[in-house]
C-alpha cells in the first residue's frame, strides 16, 4: 500500500545525449537514496539490455522510486523516469515524458548540446515541463562552464545561471540534483476519487511474469485484483501485481495518483499494450482517454533472410520473440527469388532496424542477410488509387504509375564550424534543401529538408566521416512529396537479382548503379565462368562490370588412387556451395551479399 | 577378364619432406623383413580374392620404394607374376630418390624386373631443393637421372614448380635444363599446400607465400609450351610424355580401371563379381602389419561403390586425362549414361566457354578446362 501524499511526490526524466552521462547520473541517484546497496550496483542498473548497456542508449523505458529525505526535514517519492534517448523512438519519448512533470537536462561540459538533446528538450518542454539544466563532467579538464551555459540560454533559451553543477562520475554535488529536483519541480496532480486514469508508458515480456506494463497514475487508484479495461481497444485484464521499481521490483498491491509503478495481469503480448493507451477501471471506466494516443507505424522496412535456408523457422519463432516485446516492429512473410524464404519488416527507424538486426544476432544466434533498407513510398496509380510500397521488388510497371510520393523529414545537424562546409555538401548531394543556419559560438546548427531515401542511404556514416564524428544529427517526419524516382535493378548475367535492386531519385541512378556494380565486382570472387554485372533501370543499362573467369584451379596431384578422397573433397565443395546464393549459373557467396547490402548503393 | 594394374606401398622415408602429404613415415631402422614378408602376404591374400586376371602393370610407390630391398622388390615382382597372368609388355615402376645410396641399388632394381624408374628429382635448383626440404643436390639429382636412364628402359621424373617467389623466367630456364636431361616422361607439378604438413604451418603464419592463380595458369602454361616444344605432350593436368610413352600405371587411376593397392595406406578399385569395390588398407605401418600378421591382410573399410558415386569418379579421374572419357565405356563401367551424370546447363556453358569438348563421341577437357578442372568439375558434376 503506498499513499504518499501528491505534493510530495516528484515524477522527472533525464535528458541527456548519448555519453553525456545519462546512465551514470542515475546510478548516483539510485545510490545516494539507498535503492541499492554498493554491491548490487552493476554498472548502470538500468540500462539492463545487453545490447543498451553496450550502446550506453536506453531502448525501453524504466523507471525507479526512490526516498529523498531533503533539507525540509520530508521525505520524497522521487520518480525516475528513464526514457529512450533515440529519434527512432520519438513517440515513446514524447509518452515516457507526458509521464513526468519535469526534466533533468544534462550536459556534458565538455561538449556542449547536441542534436539529439535538443529534440527532446523541445519534446519536455512541449509537454510542458519544468526543466533543470545540469552540468555534467564539471571536473574534467575541458569543461567549459560558461560557455556550455550560454549554449544553453542560446539554442535552448532555457535560463543556465542556476545549472546545477556536478560530477557524476566523482558524485561531485548529487545531492545539489536531488535538492532541484524537490524544490524546483512541480508535483503532479490528480484525483484519487475519479474513474482510474493510467497512461500505459511502455511494456516489455518477462519470461516468468509475462508482460510487464510501466504506467503512471493520473486519477483514480490502481489495485491488485482490479478489472482493467484499455481504453483503445477494450480489452479487459486483471491485474495480478501491482508494484514500484527501487529498482528491485517490489509490490505495493496498489498506486495512487501522481504515482509511477507496474502492474502484470496475464497478458501474453506486448502487441496487446500500446504505447499511450490510457488504462481505466472496467466497472467505473473513465469516459475520456488521456490525450495523444497513437499506434506506433514503421518508417524503414528491410528484407531479414536466413543465411542457411534451414533457419526459416527459427526465424520466425525469433521474430516471434521479439515482437511480444517490441510491439513497434513489423513483420511479413517475403519470398526473394535471390534470398529465399524471409521477412520483410518494419521499423521505427535506422536505429531500431539495427538493433532488432543486432538481438536477432545475438540473442538467437541467427545469420542473417539484411536488404538494403528501403522507406515507405506512395504510389499513385494511373487508376487514382495510392498504393504503399516498402519493397523495391514490388514496384509496379512504369506504365501503371502516375507518380511517386517519398518521405520526407526534418534534420537537425549540429556540427563545429570547421566542418560544415563538407556537411553541407552533403546534405546538398543528398538533395537537402536548408531550412535554417544558426551558430552558437563556434558550432553551427544547420537545419534540413532531406528525402528519408537519401538518409537511409549511408548517411550517419558519411556524416560522422564528413565531421570526424563531431556533427550530431536527429530527424523528425516531415510530409511526403512527389519525386521522379526509379527502380535500379541489378543483374548478374542478364538475370535480375531481386535482393539488390532499389529505389532512388533519377538524378542520382547512374552514380549508385555503378557503384554498386564497381562493388560487386570487388566482392564476388572469380568463378568458373566470366559475369556480366549491370544496372539498369527498366530495359536500360546504366552501369556494367565484368569479372574475368578465374584464371587456374586444379589439383596438381591425384595420390595413388586415393579417388575417395578427391570425391569427398567435391561432395565438400557441393556443400560449400549452398552457402552460396545462386543467380542462374553464378554463385554469390553471403559475405559478398552481406557487404552489398550494407553499403552505399 | 580387363586387365589389372598393381600399386605396392612402401611406406618408409629417411625424412619427411614439409610439402608431403603422403602416407610416409620416417624410422630409425627400416624394418625391413617384416614389411617385406607382411607385403607379400597380403599380395597373396589380394590375389587369392581376384581370381588370376591379366597384369597390365606393377608401380612401387611411397613413401620412398627405392629404400627397399632389392630382394623385396624381386619376390614381390614374381609373387606378383606368378599370381596373375602378366602381359608380354607389362610395365614395371619403381619410385625412386636420386640420393647416392639409392643410385647403387638401381641395378639391382632392374634385375628384379624393373622396367621403369620414376625419380624424385623435384627441382634443378639448389635452394629449391632446400626448401623443398629434399636430400640431395643438384648435381647428385643429374647424377642419378644419367644412370638412371643407362639402367632402365623407360625414366621419368617428377619437378615441382610454382614455389614460393619463382618467376616464369626462372622456371622456364630451369624446365628447358630438364628438358634437355629427359627421356620420355615427365611429372610436373605445382606445389600445393596440403593440410598437416609443414609448408601449412608455414603458409598459415604467412611466411610461405604461393604464386597467386594467375601467375599459376601462366606457369602452366608455359610449362606446355616449353615441353611440346621437346615434343612431350600433356597427357594428363600434370604429365607429359612423348606418344606412347604414357605411364600405363597411372593410365588405369585416370581411366578409371581396375588396380589394386596393397600396402599401409593403398587404394584399390577392384571389381568383385558384379560390385565394383573401393579397397583401402589400414594406414599406420606397424598396426598394417600387426594385421597382415593376424589375418592375412591389413584391409579396412572396404565400400561397394553405387553408380552415381562410380560415375562421379570417372569424372574425376577421366577429364584430368587429354583424350577424355569415352561414353561407351563410361556407362559400361559405372552403370550410368554420361549425360545423367552432367548438369546439361554448365556442360552447355562449359563447352561455349572453351572447357569442354563433346565432339567425336567424346567429353574432353580443353587445356583451359584443364587448368579450371577443379571449379568445373563441382559446377559440371551432378
Amino acid at each position: 500500500m503506498t499513499d504518499t501524499p501528491l505534493h510530495l511526490i516528484r515524477n522527472f526524466a533525464i535528458i541527456a545525449h548519448i555519453d553525456h552521462g545519462k546512465s551514470t547520473l542515475a546510478d548516483r541517484l539510485i545510490q545516494a537514496c539507498g535503492g541499492l546497496t554498493e554491491r548490487e550496483m552493476s554498472a548502470q542498473v538500468l540500462d539492463s539490455m545487453e545490447l543498451e548497456k553496450e550502446r550506453g542508449i536506453t531502448i525501453k523505458a524504466q523507471t525507479v522510486r526512490l526516498a529523498y529525505k531533503a533539507k525540509d526535514g520530508l521525505t520524497y517519492e522521487l520518480n525516475l523516469m528513464d526514457t529512450p534517448g533515440h529519434v527512432d523512438f520519438a513517440y515513446e519519448v514524447s509518452r515516457s515524458l507526458a509521464a513526468c512533470e519535469g526534466s533533468l537536462l544534462v550536459v556534458d561540459a565538455s561538449q556542449g548540446v547536441e542534436a539529439q538533446t535538443l529534440a527532446n528538450v523541445y519534446q519536455a518542454i512541449d509537454a510542458g515541463h519544468e526543466i533543470v539544466p545540469v552540468l555534467n563532467k564539471i571536473d574534467l579538464p575541458a569543461a567549459e562552464c560558461d560557455r556550455v551555459k550560454q549554449q544553453i540560454e542560446d539554442v535552448i533559451g532555457l535560463h543556465a545561471d542556476d545549472a546545477v553543477m556536478i560530477s557524476a562520475k566523482t558524485g561531485l554535488n548529487i545531492e545539489g540534483v536531488l535538492e532541484a529536483l524537490v524544490t524546483r519541480l512541480p508535483p503532479p496532480q490528480g484525483n484519487a476519487d475519479a474513474p482510474l486514469k493510467a497512461l500505459l508508458v511502455d511494456s516489455w515480456y518477462d519470461q516468468y511474469l509475462g508482460v510487464v506494463i510501466l504506467v503512471r497514475i493520473k486519477d483514480g487508484r490502481l489495485k491488485r485484483g482490479q478489472k482493467i479495461r484499455m481504453m483503445s481497444n477494450g480489452a479487459v485484464h486483471n491485474v495480478e501485481q501491482v508494484g514500484v521499481f527501487t529498482p528491485k521490483m517490489i509490490p505495493t498491491g496498489d498506486l495512487g495518483p501522481g504515482e509511477m509503478g507496474f502492474i502484470t495481469a496475464s497478458i501474453k503480448t506486448v502487441a496487446d499494450c500500446n504505447v499511450g493507451d490510457t488504462i481505466t477501471d472496467d466497472r467505473v471506466p473513465a469516459t475520456v482517454a488521456l490525450a495523444g494516443f497513437k499506434a506506433s507505424i514503421p518508417v524503414v522496412w528491410c528484407g531479414l533472410f536466413p543465411v542457411d535456408a534451414d533457419d526459416f523457422e527459427h526465424l520466425r519463432d525469433s521474430l516471434g520473440k521479439l515482437r511480444l516485446n517490441d510491439s513497434s516492429f513489423h513483420y511479413e512473410a517475403e519470398t526473394s527469388a535471390a534470398l529465399g524464404f524471409g521477412y520483410r519488416c518494419g521499423f521505427l527507424g535506422l536505429l531500431h532496424l539495427e538493433i532488432i538486426q543486432e538481438r536477432l544476432t545475438r540473442e538467437f544466434n541467427l545469420d542473417l542477410i539484411a536488404t538494403a533498407p528501403s522507406v515507405v513510398y506512395r504510389i499513385h496509380t494511373t487508376k487514382g488509387a495510392i498504393e504503399e510500397l516498402h519493397n523495391p521488388a514490388d514496384m509496379p510497371e512504369v506504365m501503371k504509375i502516375d507518380h511517386i510520393d517519398e518521405p520526407w523529414i526534418r534534420a537537425t545537424i549540429m556540427v563545429p564550424d570547421d566542418y560544415l562546409g563538407s556537411v553541407l555538401t552533403l546534405c546538398n548531394e543528398r538533395r537537402g534543401q536548408q531550412a535554417d543556419l544558426t551558430y552558437v559560438g563556434n558550432r553551427a546548427m544547420a537545419v534540413y529538408r532531406l528525402p528519408l531515401n537519401e538518409v537511409v542511404f549511408d548517411f550517419y556514416d558519411r556524416l560522422k566521416s564528413v565531421s570526424r564524428g563531431y556533427a550530431s544529427f536527429d530527424y523528425a517526419m516531415d510530409g511526403y512529396e512527389e519525386s521522379d524516382l526509379v527502380r535500379i535493378s541489378i543483374l548478374v548475367n542478364q538475370d535480375p537479382v531481386d535482393a539488390l535492386s532499389f529505389i532512388a531519385h533519377r538524378s542520382a541512378a547512374e552514380n549508385r548503379g555503378r557503384s554498386i556494380c564497381a562493388k560487386l565486382k570487388d566482392l564476388i570472387p572469380k568463378q568458373l565462368f566470366k559475369i556480366a554485372i549491370q544496372a539498369a533501370i527498366g530495359g536500360k543499362v546504366i552501369a556494367r562490370e565484368t569479372i574475368g573467369a578465374l584464371s587456374k584451379d586444379v589439383t596438381a596431384k591425384c595420390y595413388g588412387g586415393d579417388i575417395s578422397r578427391k570425391r569427398k573433397l567435391l561432395d565438400k565443395q557441393k556443400e560449400g556451395k549452398k552457402r552460396m546464393r545462386q543467380f542462374g549459373k553464378v554463385e554469390i557467396p553471403q559475405s559478398a551479399f552481406l557487404a552489398a547490402l550494407k553499403m552505399d548503393a | 577378364m580387363d586387365p589389372i594394374a598393381l600399386y605396392i606401398h612402401w611406406p618408409f622415408c629417411l625424412a619427411k619432406c614439409p610439402y608431403c602429404d603422403f602416407n610416409s613415415h620416417v624410422r630409425e631402422r627400416i624394418p625391413q623383413v617384416r614389411f617385406a614378408s607382411a607385403l607379400r602376404t597380403e599380395l597373396a591374400w589380394e590375389a587369392a580374392r581376384l581370381g588370376r586376371r591379366p597384369l597390365a602393370s606393377i608401380f612401387f610407390g611411397g613413401g620412398t620404394p627405392s629404400l627397399m630391398d632389392p630382394a623385396t622388390v624381386a619376390d614381390l615382382i614374381a609373387d606378383a607374376i606368378r599370381l596373375f597372368d602378366p602381359l608380354p609388355d607389362i610395365e614395371i615402376t619403381l619410385e625412386a630418390n636420386p640420393t647416392s645410396v639409392e643410385l647403387r641399388k638401381l641395378a639391382a632394381f632392374r634385375e628384379a624386373g624393373v622396367n621403369r624408374a620414376s625419380l624424385g628429382i623435384q627441382s634443378l635448383d639448389g635452394n629449391a631443393l632446400r626448401l623443398l626440404g629434399r636430400e640431395h643436390s643438384a648435381a647428385q639429382a643429374i647424377t642419378a637421372l644419367e644412370a638412371a636412364r643407362a639402367t632402365f628402359p623407360r625414366v621419368s621424373f617428377d619437378l615441382i614448380y610454382a614455389r614460393p617467389g619463382q618467376s616464369v623466367a626462372a622456371w622456364q630456364s630451369e624446365l628447358d635444363h630438364a628438358l634437355t636431361l629427359c627421356a620420355d616422361h615427365l611429372s610436373l607439378y605445382q606445389l600445393t599446400i596440403e593440410p598437416g604438413t609443414g609448408f601449412e604451418a608455414l603458409h598459415r603464419r604467412g611466411e610461405l607465400v604461393l604464386p597467386d592463380d594467375e601467375l599459376a595458369a601462366e606457369l602452366y602454361v608455359a610449362t606446355a609450351d616449353a615441353c611440346a616444344r621437346h615434343g612431350l605432350l600433356p597427357y594428363e593436368v600434370s604429365n607429359l610424355a612423348r606418344p606412347g610413352a604414357e605411364s600405363r600405371h597411372n593410365l588405369a587411376y585416370w581411366r578409371y580401371a581396375d588396380y589394386a593397392g596393397i600396402g599401409p595406406g593403398a587404394h584399390g578399385r577392384v571389381t568383385l563379381g558384379d560390385d565394383l569395390v573401393a579397397t583401402r588398407r589400414h594406414r599406420a605401418p606397424e598396426p598394417w602389419a600387426d594385421r597382415v600378421e593376424r589375418q592375412g591382410h591389413g584391409s579396412t573399410a572396404e565400400e561397394r561403390i553405387a553408380p552415381r558415386d562410380r560415375a562421379r569418379e570417372m569424372l574425376l579421374m577421366g577429364l584430368r586425362l587429354t583424350e577424355g572419357i569415352d561414353p561407351v565405356r563410361f556407362a559400361a563401367r559405372t552403370g550410368m549414361a554420361l549425360e545423367a551424370a552432367l548438369d546439361a546447363d554448365v556442360l552447355e556453358q562449359a563447352i561455349e566457354a572453351g572447357y569442354l569438348t563433346h565432339g567425336a563421341g567424346r567429353l574432353t577437357a580443353t587445356a583451359e578446362g584443364r587448368l579450371r578442372l577443379d571449379s568445373l568439375l563441382a559446377r559440371l558434376v551432378n
